[in-house]
């Protein structure tokens, strides 16, 4: 249902574009400057909102031995004791997924015997996904800039090393669409994972599946004019904008997906991206015992004093001959 | 649950399926089975405590009596939360519904219930963030995981933020390091802002407000048992120890959960302890007003953990001491750790910790100035101070439990493997996966180890009993050690359950056992008063 619902959406965003393409003026400039706009923004937005949240306690998850006698041996990447160990961490977290590399698959074999198998299925379909995206999304600066950089021309022959056709032809695309596919299959077919879906997060895949399989059709299959489509995104960058004419209609759809995504992004899961930066479990070190941490509205509350339960149990006290602070 | 209905263990095996009903979890309702939920909590102890809406109530009944503006409450109490915390704002938005979390929860482990997967126990409190704080769910609605909040989803909180016991295990595997027990703390605030909480929370809160200790155990009985064992440690070992209470001017505080002085097997630990202290002559005191380590406003509300915690911190600047050493438990140790010093420190009227034996600096303690018996007594061992006889352990063949908290947001993980390595000869690691910051609950924790929960408590605890289990057959282990006063009180009926045949005791009465002192007499019988070499000649047979 939910699978339906969300393919259908991106069928329907699909049309749009088409029929946008009739627009260019729309399509290619008011709506590509919106969706940037609402990106930024919304980005910026989030990132102060949560930014302006004081962390009261200082609650890293320990993945590690602590830092505590001098002849034991402390992990400063999963128990981090300083700044250099978050900061280690983090990268890890970010670049590698390390916590996502822990996981694992429980299973109850012959009904009494639980073991927990490693699984790194989701590591890898995560690790290709991401990776190619970046990497797609750096090469696609040759349109940004003119001259076009050096470091991406660079990229863009790494990725295109296995020269098996012509154009060159990229191993990200190919990553991108398989790792999506596998996380799509694993949303279908997991009982789990199916379980827990929702509608927006087979959005959120079908979405970048689009732009992903209409990038492809333009590069192999339906060739644009990539000269003409430079020109656009050249203006659109020096806030000069022209459209030029005979941009194919498959060009906008690509655009219009894009342009989706950006303006969905800040509203939606995909939030995770700058999220992961600011989660208190992960980015402060276990130093809690060294150095104190300020919670900025530490509340007043009502406690027992030693005075009161003295008051209480004097006469017990006494008669125990525990020392008393006041005889009375 | 009577005995005889007791569910026995082939039946949870076979029952547990990890294939979600058809029904979606926004449609099914939340179904209170008997022995699976902890019972409501009594009006007098939130009235003790000055907590909002304190009334009587049932569980199990359909009318709960919220007060008419429930609704209302408890948005205003999420956007306060969401103001306050960090973690609970950004929580509630970037949770990719990846699944890493989904089978990491002993819970949903032991019982296939797909609300007990982390992420849709959180789910159950997002599902509210979106549709009333946040755009896109007043916009997309259902889409996007958004659900109105009724009464039914109240009960729904309930349920399922009273089956996690807070032990952050979901947290390790989770990308963004998404921690449910914070979620779950939220939770229960959220909930006591209606009155509900359950009485193995509040009442044992309540006790220790007033009398300092959770069982409500007043000075004399304190006093009364800390001499008994005293007493029993005289009688097994023939050495003669004290014992000072509210002892003024002595260099250590020494805080440990209630239960090692009221518990058994924690007991025993509580005679290694005193053992210890007379070994290596430490000036210290106990306090019978500070009484306990434990701390079961951690399991209720940030407020009332500070209120409860404020006592040691009082009690030590009252005493002059110069530090703190606190005794074997996990919660209590997550309070010591995570949140003392921010919320009733600074403590600039201690000292940072120096052991007098070896001289240690416990720099890494130099805030709070309070560490972890394990800490002191691995010091000692490396710094060859004690003189012990591990054969007396022989006895013995012992894994080790991680307990949740020491483990997850301490790192405390070395400490006692090294001390229990240097007290016993026959040691074995669970598998790897079920230890360390991996390591499994023992199902109880949090308030949950009830007699009225106990199907839940078995259910959660599998995964752990597994793994004894399985060293139980390859090795022949006879004991679970840990450092856990909760631990020390659910794992000996999970394991009667599970696993019989293993027995459960804390990492120091070990060193109890092990240690030679002088004057003491032939020790022929260990803590527990069992003969040594009978038990080794029976294990031999
Ligand atoms: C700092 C950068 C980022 C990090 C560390 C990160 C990390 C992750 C991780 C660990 C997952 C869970 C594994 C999975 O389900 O694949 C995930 C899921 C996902 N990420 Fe990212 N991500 C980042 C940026 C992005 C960006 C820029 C996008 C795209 C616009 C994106 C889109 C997604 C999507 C769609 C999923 C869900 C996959 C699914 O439904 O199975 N991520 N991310
Ligand atoms: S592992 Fe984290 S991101 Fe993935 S479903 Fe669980 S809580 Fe959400
Ligand atoms: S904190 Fe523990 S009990 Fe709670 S959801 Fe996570 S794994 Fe389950």
């Amino acid at each position: 249902m939910n699978f339906i619902t969300s393919f259908l959406l991106t069928v329907g965003l699909f049309i749009v574009g088409y029929f946008g393409s009739r627009l260019p003026f729309v399509f290619g400039l008011v709506i590509p400057y919106t969706a940037l706009t609402l990106f930024v923004l919304g980005l910026v937005c989030r990132m102060i909102a949560w930014a302006r949240v004081p962390v009261p306690f200082r609650i890293p998850t320990t993945c590690g031995q602590q830092r505590s006698l001098s002849w034991i041996k402390s992990n400063n990447l999963e128990s981090p004791f300083n700044l250099l160990g978050v900061v280690g961490r983090m990268f890890l977290e970010v670049f590698f997924f390390r916590s996502l590399f822990r996981n694992t698959k429980a299973e109850l074999y012959d009904g009494t015997r639980l073991v927990y198998g490693s699984n790194k299925f989701l590591w890898v379909g995560a690790m290709a996904f991401h990776w190619s995206f970046l990497l797609i999304v750096l090469r696609h600066f040759r349109f940004f800039t003119e001259p076009v950089l050096p470091c991406v021309l660079w990229l863009q022959d790494l990725d295109g090393l296995f020269e098996i056709a012509v154009p060159a032809f990229y191993l990200t695309n190919f990553f991108i669409v398989a790792a999506l596919g596998y996380l799509l299959a694993r949303r279908l077919f997991n009982p789990q994972v199916r379980y827990i879906s929702l509608g927006s997060d087979y959005f959120a895949l079908f979405l970048i599946l689009a732009i992903a399989l209409t990038g492809i059709w333009m590069r192999y299959i339906d060739k644009v004019d990539v000269v003409k489509i430079k020109e656009l995104v050249m203006s659109l960058v020096a806030f000069a904008p022209v459209v030029p004419d005979g941009i194919g209609w498959l060009f906008f759809v690509h655009l219009f997906f894009v342009c989706v995504l950006l303006a969905y992004f800040p509203f939606s899961k995909l939030l995770h991206m700058p999220g992961v930066f600011f989660s208190p479990t992960r980015n402060l070190a276990n130093n809690n015992r060294a150095k104190r941490h300020i919670n900025p509205w530490n509340p007043e509350v009502k406690c027992h004093t030693y005075e009161e339960w003295e008051d209480e149990f004097r006469d017990t006290l006494k008669r125990i001959g525990l020392p008393l602070d006041k005889a009375e | 649950m009577s005995e005889e209905k007791k569910i026995k263990p082939n039946e949870i095996l076979a029952g547990i399926d990890y294939n979600p009903p058809a029904t979606g979890w926004m449609d099914t309702p939340v179904d209170f089975k008997k022995g699976t939920f902890c019972n409501s909590v009594p009006a007098k102890f939130m009235e003790y405590l000055g907590q909002p809406q304190p009334h009587e109530w049932k569980s199990y009944q359909d009318d709960w009596g919220l007060p008419d503006n429930w609704r209302e409450i408890i948005f205003e109490g999420m956007r306060e939360r969401l103001k306050k915390f960090r973690t609970f704002r950004v929580f509630m938005d970037i949770c990719v519904r990846c699944g890493a979390c989904a089978d990491k929860c002993h819970f949903f482990i032991g019982s296939g219930d797909p609300k007990n997967m982390p992420v849709l126990r959180a789910e159950l409190l997002r599902a509210v963030y979106k549709r009333d704080f946040t755009l896109a769910g007043k916009i997309m609605g259902r889409f996007v995981g958004a659900r109105k909040l009724t009464v039914q989803g109240i009960k729904e909180w309930f349920y399922y933020f009273f089956q996690c016991t807070e032990c952050r295990r979901c947290s390790v595997f989770c990308p963004y390091g998404i921690d449910t027990a914070e979620i779950t703390m939220m939770g229960r605030e959220l909930l006591n802002l209606l009155g509900l909480n359950i009485g193995w929370v509040t009442e044992p809160a309540a006790n220790c407000f007033r009398t300092g200790n959770h069982l409500g155990i007043e000075p004399h009985a304190f006093k009364d048992s800390i001499e008994f064992a005293c007493d029993d440690v005289f009688d097994n070992t023939g050495v003669k120890v004290e014992a000072p209470i509210n002892r003024k001017g002595a260099e250590v505080l020494f805080v440990s959960p209630s239960a090692d002085y009221f518990g058994t097997p924690h007991y025993y630990t509580l005679m290694g302890y005193l053992l210890l202290f007379h070994a290596v002559g430490l000036d210290y005191t106990w306090s019978a007003y500070a009484s306990e380590g434990g701390n079961f406003g951690l399991f209720h509300s940030h407020d009332m953990m500070k209120r409860l915690n404020n006592k040691i911190y009082h009690e030590a600047k009252r005493l002059k001491v110069k530090y703190i050493i606190g005794g074997e438990c996990g919660h209590m140790w997550r309070v010591l750790h995570q949140y003392m010093d921010t919320m009733n420190g600074p403590t600039d009227f201690l000292e940072v910790p120096v052991s007098h034996v070896t001289g240690t600096r416990f720099d890494h303690a130099a805030s709070t100035k309070m560490i972890h018996i394990s800490e002191f007594t691995a010091d000692l061992i490396k710094h060859n101070k004690l003189k012990l006889d591990p054969s007396r352990n022989n006895h013995w063949n012992i894994t080790f439990h991680d307990s949740c908290n020491p483990a997850r947001a301490m790192g405390l993980l070395e400490e006692p493997r090294y001390i229990i390595k240097n007290v016993c000869n026959n040691f074995h690691e669970m598998p790897e996966n079920t230890i360390r910051e991996q390591t499994f609950c023992c199902g109880s924790g949090s308030g949950l180890g009830t007699e009225e929960n106990m199907e839940m408590r078995l259910r959660g605890g599998l995964p752990r009993a597994n793994a004894v289990k399985y060293v139980k057959e390859k090795h022949g282990v006879n004991c679970l050690a840990c450092m856990c006063a909760i631990d020390k009180a659910t794992l000996p009926p999970l394991l009667e359950y599970w696993v019989p045949g293993v027995e459960v005791a804390g990492v120091h009465e070990f060193v109890g056992n092990a240690l030679n002192i002088e004057g003491q007499n032939e020790r022929t019988v260990d803590l527990r008063g069992e003969p040594i070499k009978e038990q080794e000649e029976k294990k031999d047979a």
